[in-house]
């Protein structure tokens, strides 16, 4: 008896840590992936949105600009598989690049290197800002 | 075009972004934000001047 009673409130306390799965919920982080910070734009969180979008963009359009090395999607060597998660993680920026075959396919100079840093990260930080898209729909976070 | 940083400006623009993200992204309230986000530059920044000087140590 007091089993089945502290399972039902078990279960009662995860039905409440639950969040709710809304619209919005779904929306935000897809939208924040696919342009960065426009999940937080699509939630009224303007000045958020636009930091971000500014941060991100800007670091992948230096990214660029620096002759980064764009990884690509069948690249074999673990290495290159985690650098295409990475970039990857641009969204829009990333879809664009392959589109428009922007990028460098190998690091020709010294700082080069730094722009294939600058191309990942940007992606990374890029998920970051769509998982706070996400707790900001549900609740989380204000 | 080809964009050439030095090392010390490519690592200072990589701070101010990543600490932007950061700040916004890791605190609720925008005074915890702004605090947060000069928080991380400084780390930043404080890192690339303290392994500057290991790797000099190391030369030497």
């Amino acid at each position: 008896m007091a089993n089945s009673s502290s399972g039902k409130k078990s279960s009662e306390a995860t039905e409440a840590a639950t969040p709710p799965l809304t619209t919005m919920a779904v929306l935000a982080p897809a939208v924040g992936w696919l342009i960065p910070g426009a999940g937080h734009l699509i939630q009224k969180r303007w000045t958020r949105g636009v930091l971000l979008l500014g941060s991100i963009a800007t670091m992948f359009v230096l990214g660029l600009l620096m002759q980064g090395h764009v990884y690509q999607p069948n690249g074999g060597d673990i290495l290159d598989m985690l650098g295409f998660v990475g970039d990857v993680g641009a969204g829009g920026l990333y879809i664009l690049t392959q589109v428009m075959n922007w990028g460098a396919g190998a690091i020709s100079h010294a700082t080069a290197d730094y722009g294939t840093k600058y191309l990942i990260v940007a992606g990374l930080l890029n998920f970051i800002s769509a998982a706070d898209a996400y707790h900001i729909a549900v609740g989380k976070k204000p | 075009m080809i964009l050439t940083l030095s090392h010390f400006s490519a690592a200072v623009l990589f701070a101010v972004f990543a600490s932007v993200v950061f700040g916004i992204t890791q605190r609720s309230t925008s005074r915890e934000q702004f605090r947060y986000g000069l928080y991380c530059f400084a780390m930043f920044v404080g890192g690339v001047f303290v392994a500057g000087w290991v790797m000099w140590f190391l030369r030497r």
